[in-house]
């Protein structure tokens, strides 16, 4: 079993109004196995935890730890975090011109696994898991996330969740601009990945809905940079009866 | 990726500020040569006699120095070039030591026998057979050679082999040089011209591909890094002729290459592809030019450029122009610019001119996107290491047109000279 542990984390950005704090003492300790959701309103900082997990450079950590089984994460560059077992399914993927996804697939998985995956197995995984993720064949030729909609831009990266297999998977709004068939389809991808066993979730999402998919044994709910509450699966029932009201100043309330 | 893009498809005459006075010839233009006053019909609008107008019809071309006033760098087509940097080519006579020519078969081997290689001097017929000077320095080239190099593929003969004209540079004087390349009818051949060490020259090349020929001309510009190099690579394109012109600039201080071709006949096909990488200081400038003057025939172009250091520079231009006659004309250009850092600057300028609106299609496209920290962070998100993402970025992106080549011991070497120059960038 592998640890992934957020400790006191305080994360700000420079903007052009000068420094700005928007993670205000966040911990979190997920263990290979779980499902975390991390649900909240819009700019409350999940997508600042999840790519400061990842490395991102924008964000400084001015206290608090991250670390993978006791190995410190924030020593360590954003290509070794991911090879460490970190993966990061972002909100928004960019395009990558002139890279194919047959040949970025491969190169990433020859990194990840420090030597080139067998040409004849790997092949052979790539075209059924995008088969099952429903992804058109000539995806492959095409350039990474170039003039993918959104949706597909989602299913490729639960794509790569599936081969490259990480420890720890962070979601980030995968769920977002999706219809309930690709939803699913996302979900059992994930799922598949989760029971083929060893890989830990954070699973961050705006709404309920894709919890009926993907079960999360812990649900944390994040306001203004830090976690207000926690619970289990039954806490998001409540949020989605209740929203996110009686957690915003009221000032804030709609 | 932040990408400006400029897409159009045409089916209908679209054509802005152009006018359809002027059919007469300019005195400049007539009568000077084979190629003046056919397929380069010159005109001029109001401004006086052979002054060049907007439209690319309109350009003076002449085989005479004298016709072409010193240049200013205001001029429309030499605006993007530092002058400065020229290294006299636009105002010396060019008289100095011309690069070497030795013609060979691929990696040195052999040339193919078959292919007939001559020394001539400028009184010999083929010259002027299928180019002329368009601009100031290619005109000062015209008048200053002494002797040509032809190289011919004779009638129905298919080359088994590539040949290659090694064009060695050894002076920094100002020279000229030319060169002429003759496609028989229905032979079917890949010439590269591989220009290597270090030279300040203006070169005129002649490639007259004669009906049903099948011809590819690679052009590798792979000078040391103070090399100065003009190149005006002129094509005439006979009946059902296909020419595939492949234009390669990676190294010299100042590159600027203007390959061009004339559908002499119906029934031509065209590819003109480009590749260039400018490196800090670079200035690596191209300007094509599809004269679509007969019905039926087709163009593709395709150029695609990185960019990466301080004050790296490249220069595209992409004048297509369908006239009056050429109906059934299927054309597309694009340029795709990827500028790897900050402090480089690529110019991009597709023209398409069409003349008549009975045409299968005509169409252009202009990006430069920018690899950026986002990329970045993507790529290394997945594990790879910074310097192998960049690598595969930029392999992926110009490995389009390197594969066009089909040769393949060029293509490896192109290969891995991009690579150099990526890492010589120490990024
Ligand atoms: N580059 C930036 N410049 C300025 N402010 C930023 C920047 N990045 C994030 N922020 C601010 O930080 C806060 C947290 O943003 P973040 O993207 O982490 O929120 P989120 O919870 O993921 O929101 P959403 O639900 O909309 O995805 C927001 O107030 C946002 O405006
Ligand atoms: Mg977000």
């Amino acid at each position: 079993m592998s640890t992934l542990d957020i400790k006191d984390l305080h994360v700000s950005i420079e903007t052009e109004q000068g420094k700005k704090e928007i993670l205000k003492g966040v911990s979190l300790t997920i263990n290979t196995g779980e499902i975390h959701a991390i649900m909240g309103p819009n700019g409350s900082g999940k997508s600042t935890l999840a790519s400061t997990i990842a490395g991102h450079p924008r964000y400084t950590v001015d206290s608090g730890s991250i670390t993978l089984d006791g190995e410190d994460v924030l020593e360590m560059s954003v290509d070794e975090r991911a090879r460490a077992g970190l993966f990061l399914a972002m909100q928004y993927p960019v395009e990558v011109p002139g890279v194919t996804m047959t040949n970025f697939l491969r190169t990433a998985k020859t990194a990840l696994d420090g030597e080139a995956p067998k040409l004849r197995t790997w092949t052979k995984d790539v075209k059924e898991a995008m088969s099952q993720l429903r992804i058109d064949a000539d995806f492959a030729q095409r350039n990474v996330n170039e003039g993918f909609s959104g949706g597909e831009k989602k299913r490729v990266e639960i794509l790569q969740l599936e081969l490259f297999k990480p420890k720890f998977a962070i979601m980030d709004e995968t769920d977002s601009g999706l219809d309930v068939d690709a939803l699913k389809v996302v979900s059992e991808g994930h799922n598949r990945v989760h029971e083929a066993g060893g890989l830990g979730t954070l699973l961050i999402t705006h709404y309920t809905r894709i919890l009926r998919y993907i079960k999360p044994d812990f649900v944390h709910v994040f306001v203004d940079g830090k976690i207000a509450e926690e619970g289990g699966p039954e806490l998001a029932d409540r949020l989605e009866e209740e929203g996110y009201d009686r957690f915003l100043p009221t000032a804030a309330k709609a | 990726m932040t990408e400006t893009t400029e897409k159009a498809r045409i089916g209908a005459p679209a054509i802005d500020g152009f006018s359809e006075e002027g059919e007469d010839l300019s005195p400049v233009n007539a009568g000077q040569g084979p190629l003046a006053g056919a397929s380069t019909k010159g005109h001029s609008h109001g401004g006086g006699v052979g002054v060049p107008d907007s439209s690319r019809a309109g350009r003076r071309t002449s085989y005479q120095l004298a016709d072409f006033p010193q240049l200013t760098g205001r001029e429309e087509d030499w605006r993007f070039t530092p002058l400065k940097r020229l290294r006299g080519l636009h105002t010396e006579a060019l008289t100095g030591a011309a690069p070497t020519v030795t013609v060979t078969g691929p990696e040195g081997s052999e040339a193919p026998s078959a292919v007939k290689v001559e020394t001539v001097d400028r009184s010999d017929a083929r010259i002027g057979s299928a180019g002329i000077p368009e601009d100031r320095v290619s005109a000062a080239a015209w008048e200053a050679f002494t002797e040509a190099t032809v190289l011919t593929i004779p009638a129905e003969t298919e080359l088994e082999t590539g040949v290659v004209v090694a064009i060695e540079g050894t002076g920094t004087e100002a020279s000229a040089q030319h060169l002429v390349i003759v496609a028989e009818r229905f032979s079917k051949a890949v010439v590269v011209l591989d220009h290597k060490g270090t030279t300040t020259v203006s070169q005129n090349v002649e490639i007259d591909v004669r009906d049903g020929a099948e011809l590819t001309v690679v052009s590798v510009q792979e000078w040391n890094d103070d090399a100065v190099h003009a190149s005006s690579q002129q094509a005439k394109i006979g009946r059902d002729a296909k020419f595939k012109h492949v234009a390669v600039s990676l190294g010299g201080d100042l590159v600027r290459v203007t390959p061009s071709a004339r559908f002499s006949q119906p029934g031509g096909d065209v590819e003109l592809f480009g590749l260039y990488f400018a490196d800090a200081g670079q200035h690596l400038e191209q300007r094509l030019f599809v004269d679509h003057a007969v019905p039926n025939c087709k163009s593709r172009v395709l150029y695609k450029g990185a960019l990466q250091g301080e004050a790296a520079h490249t220069v595209w231009v992409g004048d297509v122009l369908i006239r009056k006659e050429a109906e059934g004309t299927d054309s597309y250009e694009a340029n795709r610019n990827l500028v790897l850092t900050d402090g480089a600057r690529a110019d991009s300028v597709p023209n398409l001119e069409i003349e008549t609106g009975l045409i299968e299609g005509a169409g252009h496209a202009s990006t430069t996107g920018r690899f950026d920290d986002e990329h970045l962070f993507y790529l290394m998100a997945r594990g790879i290491p910074e310097d192998e993402a960049r690598r595969l970025v930029v392999r992926g992106f110009l490995n389009e047109i390197i594969q066009q080549i089909r040769v393949p011991e060029l293509e490896e070497r192109l290969t891995e000279a991009v690579e150099r120059e990526l890492a010589a960038g120490n990024l």
